[in-house]
């Protein structure tokens, strides 16, 4: 069982503040595209080059903002992709502390199992399409759900609104008409 | 060196909380999305409120640097692809925070969530130049702008309000509606229609 949910909200909420007062706010979708840099400068090490005055990249993308990206492939050791690393140390701590994950819920969470079945290929193939939609989705969108709708709307950016509109136009039909079972 | 032990410390506590409130648990977030249990939605929405009073209220008490504020620019984009984001989020269950954290917490199906994530932040690499061209990504509203006018902040106000008192009244009406929302707004998921 989750945390109270008041206990939860201002633990997160603490989260949140504390990283705008120590270094800047929090976001994880662009970790996604430094990692797949990475990957990418090491089959080709032409991708991410270094100029006189910083990094640059043949990809657009990587290149765009002055090489903002290609710098942070060509230093994986940087606060933003250490962060996401240590968010998973932090989940898998948290999770070996309340006693892991029974099996079941290992291969699929209860909820998808109650209305679509066992199938691990079923469940693991959607799992990567959304994976796919929502990180594409994020980067067209310039952030996620923490670092737009959380981060952002916590400091009444505009964009974060407009984000925080669109996820949830999509998310809450989308889920009402896949989850009708309860779990 | 100070910021990788930041790094670590606020990564570690972020990603532990995100196990704790249920956000990297597919059925929570599905139960949530569906509007058949509210309790994440409160608990994210007393967050971000929290967050704000604590941010703004440091900023007028001086004790938080105006400058650490990180505001993202407004675009067409950026609706498309929460539009994305949301229906991905819904299908999956997992956004790219919460899917690291699944899988760290042994969930198989969070490792094939960022494999596809991975692949999809890669398309988008490829496909930047005709988003660009297309006029989508160009800014609206002025971009890189908060609700109000924060005093010291390099970004413009929407409004020419002060952006500091406006951020708390908005982090307590935040507050309010984490309080006043019900666990629960559909009784038969198979009989719902959107809420309102």
């Amino acid at each position: 069982m989750p945390l109270n949910w008041k206990t939860g909200g201002l633990l997160l909420g603490l989260v949140f503040f504390a990283a705008v007062l120590l270094v800047k706010p929090i976001g994880v979708s662009t970790q996604f595209v430094i990692l797949d840099g990475i990957v990418a400068d090491v089959v080709n090490p032409d991708l991410v080059t270094k100029t006189e005055d910083g990094y640059t990249s043949t990809n657009a993308y990587l290149a765009k903002s002055n090489g903002k990206y290609a710098k942070s492939i060509s230093n994986p050791l940087n606060y933003s992709f250490v962060f996401v690393l240590a968010m998973a140390v932090g989940g898998f701590l948290s999770v070996v502390a309340r006693g892991g994950l029974d099996r079941a819920e290992r291969t699929m969470p209860a909820l998808w199992r109650a209305n679509f079945g066992d199938s691990p290929v079923k469940r693991y193939a959607v799992a990567f399409l959304g994976g796919f939609v929502v990180l594409y989705g994020a980067r067209l969108a310039g952030g996620c759900t923490s670092g737009h709708m959380m981060s952002g709307m916590m400091q009444t950016s505009l964009s974060g609104y407009i984000f925080a509109a669109g996820a949830f136009a999509a998310a809450i039909p989308v889920s009402l008409m896949l989850f009708k079972k309860e779990a | 060196m100070t910021s990788i032990i930041l790094a670590i410390i606020i990564g570690v506590a972020f990603g532990a909380v995100l196990d704790r409130v249920g956000a990297s648990n597919p059925t929570y977030i599905g139960k949530m999305l569906n509007l058949t249990n509210l309790n994440l939605a409160k608990s994210i929405l007393l967050a971000i409120g929290f967050g704000s009073v604590l941010m703004f209220g440091g900023q007028m008490l001086g004790l938080v640097d105006v400058g650490h504020m990180s505001v993202k620019s407004a675009y067409i984009g950026v609706f498309i692809g929460g539009l994305m984001l949301g229906a991905g989020w819904a299908l999956a269950g997992y956004c790219p925070g919460t899917g690291v954290v699944a899988a760290a917490s042994g969930r198989k199906d969070a490792l094939f969530f960022i494999a596809g994530g991975l692949l999809g932040a890669a398309a988008y690499m490829v496909t930047y130049p005709s988003w660009k061209a297309s006029g989508m990504l160009d800014a609206i509203a002025g971009g890189k702008v908060t609700l109000g006018s924060v005093p010291g902040a390099k970004y413009d106000g929407l409004m020419a309000v002060p952006g500091d008192v406006l951020g708390i009244v908005l982090g307590l009406v935040f507050i309010a509606v984490s309080f006043a929302l019900p666990e629960r707004l559909v009784s038969q998921p198979a009989a719902a229609q959107p809420a309102e």
